[in-house]
C-alpha cells in the first residue's frame, strides 16, 4: 500500500489556481523527487500537502488516512514534517533549541532522538549552543532538516534542500537524505538540481503547468531523451 | 555630603523607580509586538485597570480587618494580576483575535486597540470617577529613613518603592528562567523569530498567545498598582507613562524583552536626570568653577520632563533603528 496517496488535486493562493490536477503516490520508505521548470507549482504542491494553502478539489491520504487540508499540528502528530526552503530556523534560538522546538509536540523523553540528530551532523554538536542565525547556509540547512527528524518522521518534505548551497555542501545534503531514507523514511523533495536530485530518487515527477508531465523512476526520467531535453537542460 | 544624599535621593532612587514601572511595562509591550505584531496602545489603561482590580480586592481585605506586615495592596496584587491577565485574553478573544483571524492588517489592530484604550479609560471614569485614590487604605505608608555616613540628611526610601524595586528584580528573573528554561517560553521566542517556522513545527500558536497575553497583563497590573502605591491611583495613571513605554520598547529593540527591561531603566534615568537639579551638587566646587551657579540647574524643566524619552526615541531612530538589542525595524 502507498504511504502518500494525492488525488487530482486543485489548490492556489486564493483565486489564483496553481495545482491543477496532480496525482502523486510514494510507497513507504522510498525517495519521490519533484522536478519541473519555474512556475511549475512544485514548492506549492509541497505547501498543499501541508495544508499552506486552499485546496479546492482531489485529496491527501496517508498511512490510509484522509489528511487533506488538516493543520501543521495534526500532520505533526501523524508525524509529516516539513522543511521551507527559506527561513527553516529560528535565529535567534540556539542550535539545541532550534531541535528542541522541533519535538514540540512530544511529551515523551526525545534525548535519544536528539543525539542521533547530532549523529548525522556532527557540525551541529559543537554548535549546539550558537544563535542558528548566526550559521553559514549549509549548516542553516543541516538545523532545518535536523529539526524536522526531531518528531521521526514517516514523511518528509523537502522544498529545495540545496538551494543557494555550494556543490560540496549539495552533495552532502543529498548523502544525509539517502542516509535518513535508509532508515525508514519517506523522502518527498523538490529540487532545482534536476540531474543530482533524480540520481538519487526511487521516483520521479515533472511538473508543468501544475500538472504531472512524466512519472517513472528516476533513473528512466534521467534516461528519457524528452524529459532531458525539455526539463533537465538536454 | 549631603549633596551625594540628595543625588541618591533625587536621582538614583527616582531613576530606579520610574525606570522598573517602565521596564514592566515595556515587557508586555515587547512580547506583544513580538508574538502579536502590533502595538498594544491600551497597554497603560491595562495598567490603571489593573491597579483598580488591586484597590478593589484591597478594600475588600481592609473591610475584613485583615493586617500584614506588608501593605494590604501588595498582598492584593497578586490576585489582581490575574485577574486582569484573564481580562486581557477576554480583551484579546472579543477585540483582537477576530481582526487577526480575518487578516487584518497591523494597523487595523493597532487602531482597534486605540480604541479599547478610549472604551477602558471611559469605563475606569464611569464605575471610579475622576479623582485621586490612595492605596494605602489600612495605615499610611512607611518611610525608611537611613543614616548616610558624615552626611546630616537621610537616604529616603518608602516601602512601595523597595517592594517595586524587589518586584521588579524578581520579575525579571522569573521571565528570564521562563523563556530560556521552560518549553512555552522557547515556543514564544521561536514564534516571535518565525511565526510560520512555528506554526509548520506543530507548536500550538494559541497557548503561545494566551502566554503573552498573562504575562503582558500580569505585569501591567503589577506596574499600575506599584506605580499607584508609590503616588496615587487616578484614572489618568497611564496615559502619561504609556508613550515613554513605547520609546522603551523601541529603544530596547522591539521585540526584544531583555531590551524592554534595558530601554525602560535608559528611558527612566535619562528622565530623572535631565530634570535633576544638578546645581546642587555643583555646590562644593562652586569656587574651581568658571561660571556662576543659579539656584536650580536642570537640563530640561519639570514641565517638559516627556520631551526625554521622545529626544532618546529620535536618536535612536536616527542612529540604531533596531534598538540597543536588536530588534525589528518599524516598516
Amino acid at each position: 500500500m502507498s504511504l502518500l496517496e494525492i488525488q487530482d488535486l486543485h489548490a492556489g493562493y486564493g483565486v489564483m489556481s496553481i495545482l491543477n490536477g496532480v496525482n502523486l503516490t510514494m510507497e513507504a520508505a522510498r525517495i519521490g523527487v519533484i522536478v519541473g521548470p519555474n512556475g511549475a507549482g512544485k514548492s506549492t504542491m509541497l505547501k498543499a500537502i501541508f495544508g499552506m494553502l486552499n485546496i479546492t478539489e482531489g485529496f491527501i491520504r496517508f498511512d490510509g488516512k484522509d489528511i487533506t487540508g488538516i493543520n501543521s499540528e495534526q500532520l505533526a502528530k501523524h508525524r509529516i514534517a516539513f522543511v521551507p526552503q527559506e527561513h527553516n530556523v529560528f535565529p535567534t534560538l540556539s542550535v539545541h533549541e532550534n531541535l528542541e522546538m522541533g519535538a514540540y509536540i512530544r511529551r515523551d523523553d526525545f534525548s535519544r532522538v536528539m543525539d542521533h540528530v547530532y549523529e548525522i551532523f556532527p557540525p551541529l554538536k559543537d554548535k549546539r549552543k550558537q544563535p542558528a542565525g548566526e550559521l553559514s547556509g549549509g549548516q542553516r540547512q543541516m538545523v532545518a532538516f535536523g529539526r524536522a527528524l526531531m518528531i521521526e518522521p514517516k514523511l518528509i518534505l523537502l522544498d529545495e534542500p540545496t538551494a543557494g548551497l555550494s556543490p560540496m555542501f549539495m552533495s552532502q545534503i543529498f548523502d544525509r537524505v539517502i542516509a535518513i531514507n535508509q532508515t525508514g523514511v519517506t523522502v518527498v523533495m523538490v529540487e532545482q538540481n534536476a540531474k543530482q536530485a533524480l540520481a538519487i530518487a526511487h521516483k520521479g515527477f515533472v511538473l508543468a503547468g501544475g500538472r504531472n508531465s512524466y512519472t517513472d523512476t528516476g533513473q528512466n526520467l534521467l534516461n528519457n531523451p524528452e524529459v532531458a531535453a525539455s526539463f533537465l537542460g538536454g | 555630603m549631603n549633596e551625594v544624599v540628595f543625588f541618591i535621593n533625587k536621582g538614583v532612587t527616582a531613576g530606579l523607580i520610574i525606570g522598573s514601572i517602565y521596564a514592566l511595562g515595556a515587557i508586555g509591550v515587547t512580547m506583544i509586538f513580538g508574538i502579536l505584531r502590533f502595538a498594544h496602545f491600551a497597554h497603560g489603561d491595562m495598567m490603571t485597570l489593573g491597579a483598580f482590580m488591586t484597590l478593589i480586592l484591597t478594600a475588600a481585605l481592609a473591610s475584613l480587618g485583615i493586617v500584614w506586615p506588608v501593605p494590604l495592596a501588595f498582598i492584593a496584587m497578586f490576585p489582581a494580576m490575574a485577574i486582569t491577565a484573564f481580562l486581557a485574553i477576554g480583551i484579546d478573544r472579543a477585540f483582537y483575535r477576530p481582526l487577526r483571524m480575518a487578516g487584518a492588517r497591523p494597523v487595523v489592530i493597532v487602531m482597534a486597540s486605540v480604541g479599547v484604550t478610549l472604551m477602558l479609560q471611559g469605563l475606569i471614569r464611569l464605575f471610579a470617577g475622576v479623582r485621586g485614590r490612595d492605596m494605602f487604605l489600612e495605615a499610611p505608608k512607611e518611610i525608611f529613613r537611613i543614616p548616610f555616613p558624615g552626611a546630616s540628611r537621610p537616604v529616603i526610601i518608602t516601602e512601595p518603592q523597595v517592594l517595586l524595586i524587589a518586584f521588579t528584580i524578581v520579575a525579571v528573573v522569573a521571565l528570564h528562567w521562563f523563556l530560556t528554561r521552560s518549553r512555552l517560553g522557547k515556543a514564544m521566542r521561536a514564534v516571535s523569530d518565525n511565526p510560520e517556522l512555528a506554526q509548520i513545527t506543530g507548536i500550538n500558536t494559541n497557548h503561545v498567545v494566551w502566554a503573552t497575553w498573562i504575562i503582558g497583563g500580569a505585569l501591567a497590573c503589577a506596574a499600575g498598582t506599584l506605580l499607584s502605591m508609590d503616588v496615587t491611583l487616578k484614572p489618568d495613571l497611564s496615559f502619561n507613562i504609556l508613550l515613554p513605554i513605547f520609546a522603551a520598547t523601541i529603544v530596547g529593540g522591539i521585540g526584544q524583552p531583555y531590551g524592554a527591561i534595558a530601554g525602560g531603566f535608559l528611558v527612566g534615568f535619562c528622565e530623572t536626570l535631565a530634570v535633576f537639579n544638578w546645581s546642587i551638587l555643583l555646590r562644593p566646587i562652586q569656587h574651581h568653577l568658571w561660571f556662576e551657579l543659579p539656584a536650580s540647574m536642570a537640563l530640561v524643566p519639570t514641565q517638559y520632563k516627556l520631551m526625554v524619552p521622545f529626544l532618546i526615541l529620535i536618536i535612536v531612530l536616527i542612529y540604531r533603528p533596531t534598538g540597543i538589542f536588536k530588534g525589528r525595524v518599524l516598516a
